[in-house]
Order: structure tokens, then C-alpha cells, then sequence
């Protein structure tokens, strides 16, 4: 019973994760909580949808079709909806972003339909992802899980680390640090800000279309709201790790899809919601900064 | 003592207004620099030094005026063109970056560059050997007098050919304002053109071959640091005499 909770926690988690990580970048380098990330999740799902199941074309090719419009939704969204307002207040790119939000949701809804559909074909079934696996283990206790919780958990943590060898190593990882850091010393060393906070947008929607994608194909339905409760608990995963940091925005989702897991076990899945504000409201109160935060003032 | 090539002066400023808003930070400001010389540029609190610096790096917009670099007019360059061009700037305040090594701070400093070579590496480590023993550490926990000297490593790594240097005596101790001014006159030496701004009229005018003076927004005075120096207005301003 324990180990079946672990499980599901990480799993739904490694989701909260991935959506975490495009809230986490975009707030390091522009200090805006982007809050249409979730209907780039929920774009990205919806996309790969429609190549999919609608098209009948091979999944290989729908995920890099949801990933590729995500990402150009995303970047669109930045320089549309987010760039004309840099030097305003912060308020007032925040009233852009929950705009662009309900824009997209009713974009959604306009394309293809207010309910809830699925996202795999029943004539050609995914049956390697149906694959149940069954374990036992003293003291954890018994679990079933699926091939698909094991491609959310794997392809969390391939794209984990090629995060992390992006961000290390490579020009545009530097420039996003930097940038993050210190945005006048960045373009005094000759980034292009600009450039830098674009790349920032495509990498983040390209994580929340993944995972549009994964949890679509999990419970085989996609829907124009689903990018709203997904966003907030990642909003909340992203807090909870220390908005800005992107090892937290990890760390943030898998304890929420813990705590989430749990909840729901032993004590009521109606309280999972309830549950996972709770910790973003006790986080907020003792630890403001997140679990990774940085506990020194910001420069000014 | 300006070297100018064809097209004027190495790089020059002409006539350059900026606001910020409704108040005007720089009213005309015209200034010369001729290939391989230090410039200096003294003037009270808020008389537009770090605004005519961060106008030539390209972070400010001039709302007026030119900007000439090698011949070229670079007034509608942006802040990267600008670094590419060779224009490097070391800000107020250094503005290392606090959560980066001190080597990758350096590496960003070639970031324009499309590869660092470390020959350019090894000799910034042979200016100042004390980055070397603290490449691995942390940017934002060095004292501040390596974190000016981490700051002037970093524009090095860019291979500038004008180096803006913005107040990097504030808030170091005497012995360490000498050492960073010995290591501009090395830079300098070298073959790296300076321009200085300095609130140390001093210091600056000792170490320049030329000198403006700037009072709110505006070049008031201008001549070599050793008349300067013996200027009984720039004495009573500010060299406090």
C-alpha cells in the first residue's frame, strides 16, 4: 500500500515537475509568474491530440508536432502578451498573463469543443503502455504500476538532465543564468537579453507539452480546462521548491505528488485539491523562499 | 594627443542627450578618446558618469547626438553589437554574478566570443593570481576588493580594445585602490584603451592622460589630467584643496 503511493506520488508528481520547471525559468529571468503555462500544457496535449487520434498519425510524430506548436505558442505568447509591458509595473504583465490564459482556454474550447475527449485511438491501441507490472516488497507493501508511470518517471528524468547539461554547459544555458542573475551585467557581456528570454519561454513550453502529452495518454483524456488545476499545483510545486530555482521546481513536484498521493490514500481523494494549497499556503507563511530558495535578499 | 584615424577620433560621443523620462541625464555630452589613451571623467554624485557609460555600452538610448567607434557610427548598435565591437564595459558596483564561479564569470566575460582561447585565460590569471586560487568559489563570496578585480578579469576576457572602467575604487580599501589602478595602467600598457569614471579625482587624474570634467549632464571643463590636476577649480571641487 505504501509502495503504491510512493508510486503514484512520484508519478503525478514528475508531471508537476515538468510544468514546475516553465514557471521556475520563465519567473529566474522576468520575474513573472506566467500563468497561460498551463494551457501550454494544455495546448501541447491537444495538439498531439489532434495528430494523433484526429489524424491518425503515428505517435512519433504527433509528440514532436504538440511539442514544436507548444513551444511556438509559447514564444508567440512572450513577445505578444509579455514584451510590449517589460517596463511596467509587474502587475500589469500579470493581468497579460491570466488574460492570455483565458484567451487560450476559450481558443481551446472554440477549436475543439468544451468536454473532455480522448487522446488515444481505439483502433490502434498503445498496448506497450498498458503493460502492468506487479511487485512485492516487505515492510512497502504490494504495487501495480504501468509502463506508462515508468515513460513519465524516465522521460522526467531524461529531460532532468538535459536540462541540467543545457543550463551547465551550453551558450544559451549561460546567457539564461546570467540573465537571471543580473540582467544589465548579462547585455554588458554582450547576451541578447531578448534572445535569451525567448529561448527561456521554448524550453519551458516544450517541458509542459511533454507533459500535457504523458498525462494525456495516462488517463487517455484531454479537455480546454485541464491546464488550470495542472498549472496551479505546479505553480504550487514551483513555490514550494523556491520560485526561480530549477532543481526545486523538482523537488517542489515530487513532494506534491507525494503529499498528493498520500492524501488521497489515507485520508480522502475529495482532499487532494485541499491538501496540495495547504502546503503552498503553509510554505508561503514559514518558508517563503521555498525548500532550495535563496535565503539572501535579491540585489537591487 | 588624441590619435585620430580618417573618420576622427578612436571613439567619440557628439553632442549625446539621454532622459529618463521628463529628466534630462545628459545634456550635449561630447567626448573624445583617441587609441591608447586613458581618459578619465570626474565629477560629483549624479552628474551623468555611469549614464554617458551605460550610453556607450548601448544599454541607454541617446535620445540625441552620435556615437562613433573606429571610424563607425555605433550610435544605433545594440548592447551585444556594441561588446562586439570591442567596447567592454566594467560597471559600478562590479555586478559580478553572485551565484556563478568565479571561472564561469570569467567565461561569460568571453561570451561574445566564439571560442575562448586560454591564452586570453592564462593571462588574466597572471594579472590577478588570486582568481586563480579561487577559481572554484562562488562570485558572490569574494571580498569586495576581488570582486572589482574578478570584474575587470571578466571585460579582459572579451579582448577589449576601450575598456569603460565605472568607479572601481568605490568602496575599497587605499591599498587595493592602488593595486586596481597600477593594474589599469598595465591594462593600458598593454595596448587597451581607457576610459575612467571616477567620484577619486585623484587617483583618476594621476593615472590619465586626459580628463573631463562633468557637472549635471553637462562637460564643463576639459584638458590634459596635469592641467587639471593644477586647476584651482577642479582643486576646490574636488580634489579637496
Amino acid at each position: 500500500m505504501v509502495l503504491q503511493q510512493i508510486i503514484n506520488g512520484l508519478t503525478i508528481g514528475a508531471v508537476y515537475a515538468l510544468i514546475a520547471t516553465g514557471y521556475t525559468m520563465v519567473y529566474g529571468i522576468i520575474e513573472l509568474i506566467n500563468f497561460a503555462h498551463g494551457e501550454i500544457y494544455m495546448m501541447g496535449a491537444f495538439v498531439a491530440m489532434t495528430f494523433f487520434r484526429l489524424w491518425g498519425m503515428p505517435l512519433w510524430a504527433a509528440a514532436p508536432a504538440g511539442i514544436l506548436a507548444a513551444v511556438m505558442l509559447g514564444v508567440t505568447l512572450e513577445y505578444v502578451a509579455y514584451r510590449p509591458l517589460r517596463r511596467s509595473p509587474r502587475l500589469v504583465a500579470l493581468i497579460s498573463a491570466i488574460g492570455a490564459s483565458l484567451f487560450l482556454q476559450n481558443l481551446a474550447m472554440k477549436i475543439w469543443g468544451a468536454r473532455r475527449q480522448p487522446f488515444l485511438d481505439p483502433n490502434r491501441p498503445l498496448e506497450f503502455f498498458q503493460i502492468k507490472h506487479h511487485v512485492s516488497l516487505p515492510v512497502l507493501g504490494e504495487a501495480t504500476f504501468s509502463n506508462m508511470q515508468i515513460t513519465i518517471l524516465v522521460t522526467a528524468a531524461v529531460i532532468a538532465i538535459l536540462l541540467n547539461l543545457i543550463i551547465k554547459r551550453t551558450k544559451v544555458g549561460k546567457a539564461m543564468r546570467a540573465t537571471a542573475q543580473d540582467q544589465v551585467a548579462a547585455r554588458l557581456m554582450g547576451v541578447n537579453v531578448n534572445r535569451t528570454i525567448t529561448a527561456t519561454f521554448a524550453i519551458g513550453s516544450a517541458m509542459g507539452a511533454v507533459a500535457g502529452i504523458l498525462v494525456g495518454m495516462n488517463y487517455n483524456q484531454v479537455w480546454p480546462m485541464m491546464g488550470y488545476m495542472a498549472g496551479l499545483k505546479a505553480f504550487t510545486a514551483a513555490v514550494l521548491g523556491g520560485i526561480g530555482n530549477i532543481p526545486g521546481a523538482f523537488v517542489g513536484g515530487l513532494i506534491l505528488g507525494m503529499a498528493e498521493g498520500f492524501a488521497g490514500a489515507y485520508i480522502s481523494s475529495l482532499w487532494m485539491d485541499a491538501i496540495a494549497f495547504a502546503v503552498l499556503i503553509i510554505v508561503l507563511i514559514y518558508r517563503p523562499s521555498g525548500i532550495l530558495g535563496e535565503q539572501i535578499p535579491k540585489r537591487t | 594627443m588624441v590619435k585620430t584615424n580618417e573618420n576622427g577620433a578612436f571613439f567619440k560621443l557628439d553632442d549625446v542627450s539621454v532622459s529618463y523620462g521628463q529628466i534630462e541625464a545628459l545634456k550635449g555630452v561630447t567626448v573624445e578618446v583617441g587609441e591608447g589613451e586613458i581618459v578619465s571623467l570626474i565629477g560629483a554624485n549624479g552628474a551623468g558618469k555611469s549614464t554617458t557609460l551605460m550610453t556607450i555600452s548601448g544599454i541607454l538610448k541617446p535620445k540625441k547626438g552620435k556615437k562613433y567607434f573606429d571610424g563607425e557610427d555605433v550610435t544605433d548598435a545594440s548592447a551585444d553589437g556594441i561588446v562586439g565591437r570591442g567596447i567592454v564595459q566594467v560597471p559600478e558596483g562590479r555586478r559580478i554574478f553572485p551565484r556563478m564561479s568565479v571561472q564561469e564569470n570569467l567565461e561569460m566575460g568571453a561570451f561574445r566570443r566564439h571560442k575562448a582561447d586560454t591564452g586570453t585565460l592564462d593571462h588574466v590569471f597572471e594579472l590577478f593570481p588570486i582568481l586563480k586560487e579561487r577559481r572554484g568559489q562562488k562570485g558572490g563570496t569574494l571580498s569586495g576588493g576581488e570582486q572589482q578585480m574578478l570584474a575587470i578579469a571578466r571585460s579582459l576576457m572579451a579582448e577589449p580594445r576601450l575598456l569603460l572602467l565605472d568607479e572601481p575604487s568605490l568602496g575599497l580599501a587605499p591599498k587595493i585602490v592602488e593595486d586596481i589602478f597600477a593594474t589599469i595602467n598595465r591594462i593600458n600598457s598593454e595596448g587597451i584603451t581607457v576610459f575612467l569614471v571616477e567620484q577619486n579625482a585623484a587617483m583618476a587624474l594621476d593615472v590619465s592622460h586626459r580628463g573631463y570634467v562633468m557637472e549635471t549632464g553637462k562637460v564643463v571643463l576639459q584638458d590634459t589630467s596635469a592641467n587639471l590636476l593644477e586647476n584651482e577649480e577642479v582643486q576646490k571641487a574636488y580634489l579637496g584643496g
